[in-house]
């Protein structure tokens, strides 16, 4: 959300409004909370959750287990004190928050607990401290309250992230969605705790508030450690790349740039989520056997003898031989294996065709061969899109899987592609591969001796 | 096998793993006594709360989860247990609970225990006995320590929730203690540690899990007064959900160090260092680390540095033959290192990683400033693989170690040699055997 479009202000207004039109008519007296104690402490629970919350991987969201504090407003204090509890988002202490966001979440916040009161009482729960003989039958109202607080919640966040276009496909989206369950699981789950918190208030008072803190934070910080590792596995998969990339000068930066280029296609033909990010990372490591190769081949500007065309051939094999003990998806082994078959089976290391050639591979062929198109080697400059665009439709059903080449064409008029600066040479010539394995339209020359 | 082993290492070690047995038949004389006692009652006192505590238990136990370091835990077998020790009084049921004696507390956990482990047993897994008998002993305690206290009356609970409270966290802390202590002793057996530093890393690893348990069992005990029963349900979402996160953030932690086990590897398929050299250089190094007292984190990051401390090398035109940069010249091991340091240090998440893997080549005499301990581990541990390779010949490996001592007056620090001494010593014992 760094910079708000008009469409998501209107978006954010309509949010503000609908909770303005739905809390303000009921703020009479007798819709007010009576005792004032609960609603201070409770709302001083949900800033302090509100105000701490754990970044996720991704970078938009965050998640804070505040949900146990509006939930048991909505058992001690109804619908319009767990409103007015997750209001107090508007004043969350948490740093670098724009405007726009305090206002959207204040609002979201209080439509949320709204709603989970309104099921509350709707269901028959009764609103106050909850006595020994409202067990067990008051769980069914109150599970449901939790329920409607998700959806309201996520729908309404779900909503925003439509309106706030990202620019680029970073992975951080990916992970966002393939998180979603479990934020959903988890502010589920977190609700147990706003019934705990109101059962116990007539034992010990507000201290339940203070004790609940204890696991949350717990479940916080593990939460946390998640993330960070998360990252740091990313981070470190693409420096370790990038060595492997500093072989040969003209490749840099093509591990990432076919990893993004795969992440596209997967997802224009609708790849699940945790799929689309196993591609990503095959797609990053597809190369990695290149180290296998003595750098004397890659960097031999005449013909290839048979060996050495060999060797290059073993690279995706090399690649598995890396990679297997990482506990990835099989798919994405099969993916680096396989990069270089072709459709018409002429492709290596195994020269299986068609559906023989598993999908992840066929996925990172396009990706793999486009980028290398668009990227200047040291025997040609780079060609433009349209002219890579057109090699890739002229090799489409026998170098490369149609499906994935219209996929991948679909994908970049809709989301773009970031062509790779112009690499001018380098002053020392001896990180310079004067062939590329890649490139279709320069196919390696093998001396033939026969 | 294992027991077997340990006869052979340093006799301090054998007192330390008859500790184990210790646990063991502590654990076991618990169950056998409170099950006879149970069966001699001829039924047990509230059946109903012992049945719901115990199925608690038992989905815990099942639910066991596996915390970096091969640790295990099983926060709400845990939470449910303590929160049974701790009963007061249920609603639904009228009169106090606490004439349940500890005894039927411990057959209880113990049943619940052995339930949660059978799916664990027939699907292959370890039954993990072990944890299993040290949560318990921390359970007795706990259940022993609270009987005479409520039986003095100190506590009501309405008038006087803080007393209790004050008293539940006390016992609840104690467990805790008892709980570390015991994993701790096993570990600094298993992976000749100290004592000091593997209490310390257990303390500081079990904390979160540990509280969260700690926390829910008090409230299980206090909520059992309004919500009854039904609480056990109402509670599980929440400790579920620690769960999750802390299984989550274990396996990604596995994930990440297989990766960068994986991608040392580059360095042996693109032909530049002996198959196998980097695994065990940092097998060797993290072993010499533990034997010289370094903490856990330490320990992982010089895994991670012993793992990639070649990795500079795939900036070099050519390999070095052999691989073995213990033979190259002062100028290319520096290079090497602050190479592959830079690449590291590239992810931005691994600096600690990064400076150990560019302090590698410094001498330990005469360098400003003094290179990091980790640093001069990886260096003698690289040295020593380099001069032995995969090799298991005892005097070769005492030929290389000499080496290593002839040079400790400016290249190797004293006390890591003396270290590798020790661990190669231990390494060729087991290997005879």
């Amino acid at each position: 959300m760094s910079r708000v479009s008009r469409a998501a202000w209107i978006y954010i207004g309509a949010v503000v409004i609908a909770a303005a039109s739905v809390v303000a008519p009921r703020f009479s007296e007798h819709a007010m909370p009576k005792s004032w104690l609960p609603l201070v402490v409770l709302m001083l629970l949900f800033l302090i959750c509100d105000s701490t919350p754990t970044p996720l991987a991704a970078r938009q969201a965050a998640w804070s287990p505040s949900s146990s504090a509006t939930l048991a407003a909505v058992v001690l204090l109804g619908p319009i004190g767990a409103a007015l509890v997750g209001a107090v988002s508007l004043i969350s202490l948490r740093p670098r928050i724009l405007l726009a966001e305090r206002v959207f979440n204040g609002a979201m916040y209080a439509l949320a607990g709204y709603a989970a009161g309104w099921v509350y009482v709707g269901l028959g729960g009764h609103v106050g401290h909850p006595h020994p003989p409202d067990f067990p039958a008051i769980i069914v109202p109150f599970a449901a309250a939790a329920v409607a607080h998700v959806v309201v919640n996520q729908g309404l966040i779900w909503g925003v992230l439509q309106m706030t276009r990202y620019d680029t496909l970073g992975p951080g989206r990916i992970q966002l969605e393939s998180s979603l369950p479990l934020l959903v699981a988890s502010d589920l789950g977190y609700a147990g705790f706003g019934l705990v918190i109101a059962a116990l208030w007539t034992v010990m008072w507000l201290f339940a508030a203070v004790l609940v803190l204890v696991p949350l934070f717990v479940a916080r910080w593990a939460m946390g450690q998640f993330a960070e590792q998360q990252r740091a596995y990313a981070a470190t998969m693409a420096a370790l790349c990038q060595a492997v990339e500093t072989k040969d000068f003209y490749t840099r930066g093509h591990s990432e740039r076919v990893s993004r280029g795969s992440g596209l296609i997967a997802r224009q033909i609708g790849m699940r989520a945790d799929r689309t990010e196993a591609i990503m990372f095959a797609g990053m490591l597809h190369d990695v056997g290149k180290l296998g190769v003595p750098t004397k081949v890659l960097q031999k500007t005449g013909p290839l003898t048979e060996e050495e065309f060999a060797a290059i051939q073993l690279h995706p094999m090399r690649g598995l031989e890396i990679v297997r003990e990482i506990g990835f998806l099989n798919e994405a082994l099969a993916g680096i294996m396989h990069h270089h078959e072709k459709i018409d089976g002429t492709g290596y290391p195994m020269g299986l065709a068609d559906d023989e050639i598993p999908e992840f591979a066929r996925v990172i062929a396009v990706a793999d061969a486009f980028d290398s198109m668009t990227s200047t080697r040291s025997y040609r400059e780079a060609r433009r899109m349209s002219e890579a665009i057109e090699e890739l439709r002229k090799g489409a059903g026998s170098q490369f899987d149609p499906a994935m080449v219209e996929a991948f064409i679909a994908a970049l008029h809709r989301e773009g592609w970031r062509l790779p600066e112009r690499a001018a040479p380098p002053a020392d010539r001896q990180t310079v591969t004067a062939q590329d394995h890649d490139d279709p339209t320069a196919p390696l020359r093998v001396i033939e001796s026969y | 096998m294992a027991i077997r082993q340990a006869e052979d290492r340093l006799p301090s070690w054998q007192a330390m793993d008859s500790g184990r047995l210790l646990l063991l038949v502590a654990a076991g004389m618990l169950v056998v006594a409170a099950l006879a006692r149970t069966a001699a009652a001829g039924s047990v006192v509230d059946l109903r709360t012992a049945i719901a505590f115990g199925s608690a238990i038992a989905i815990g136990e099942l639910l066991r989860l596996g915390l970096p370091g091969g640790r295990e835990a099983a926060p709400i077998a845990t939470a449910a247990a303590l929160a049974y020790a701790l009963l007061i009084r249920v609603h639904q049921l009228q009169g106090p609970v606490t004439h349940v004696a500890a005894l039927q507390v411990i057959a209880v956990t113990a049943v619940g225990m052995t339930v949660g482990a059978m799916p664990h047993i027939a699907a292959g897994r370890p039954a993990g006995v072990t944890g299993m008998a040290t949560r318990l002993v921390a359970v007795a305690c706990v259940a022993f320590a609270f009987r005479p206290v409520v039986g003095a009356d100190v506590i009501r609970m309405r008038d006087h929730w803080w007393v209790a409270f004050a008293v539940m966290a006390v016992l609840v802390a104690a467990g805790w203690l008892v709980e570390a202590t015991i994993g701790a002793l096993i570990r600094a057996d298993d992976l000749h540690a100290r004592f000091s530093v593997a209490l310390w890393d257990e303390m500081r690893l079990q904390l979160p899990l540990g509280a969260a348990a700690g926390v829910s069992a008090i409230m299980i005990s206090f909520a059992a007064e309004v919500m009854g029963l039904a609480e056990l349900v109402v509670f599980m979402g929440p400790l579920l959900v620690t769960q999750v996160a802390f299984r989550r953030y274990s396996g990604i932690r596995a994930t990440y160090l297989q990766t960068v086990r994986a991608l040392a590897r580059v360095t042996e398929v693109g032909g530049y260092v002996e198959s196998g050299h980097s695994r065990r250089v940092s097998r060797l190094a993290v072993a010499v680390g533990r034997e010289l007292g370094l903490a856990e984190t330490d320990l992982l990051d010089l895994q991670y540095a012993a793992l990639m401390h070649d990795i500079g090398q795939l900036s070099l035109p050519d390999p070095i033959p052999g691989g073995a940069t213990v033979l190259v010249s002062i100028q290319d091991q520096r290079r090497i290192a602050e190479l592959g340091a830079d690449v590291i240090s590239q992810a931005g998440v691994l600096d600690r990683v990064a400076e150990l893997v560019r302090c590698q080549s410094w001498p330990y005499r005469g360098h400003d400033p003094e290179p990091p301990v980790g640093s001069r581990i990886i260096r003698a541990a690289n040295a020593f693989d380099d001069l032995v390779g995969g090799s298991t010949d005892r005097d070769r490996s005492a030929a290389a170690l000499e080496r290593l001592r002839l040079d400790t007056a400016v290249e190797y620090d004293p006390g890591v040699v003396e270290a590798l001494t020790e661990v190669a010593a231990k390494r060729l014992a087991s290997r005879l055997e």
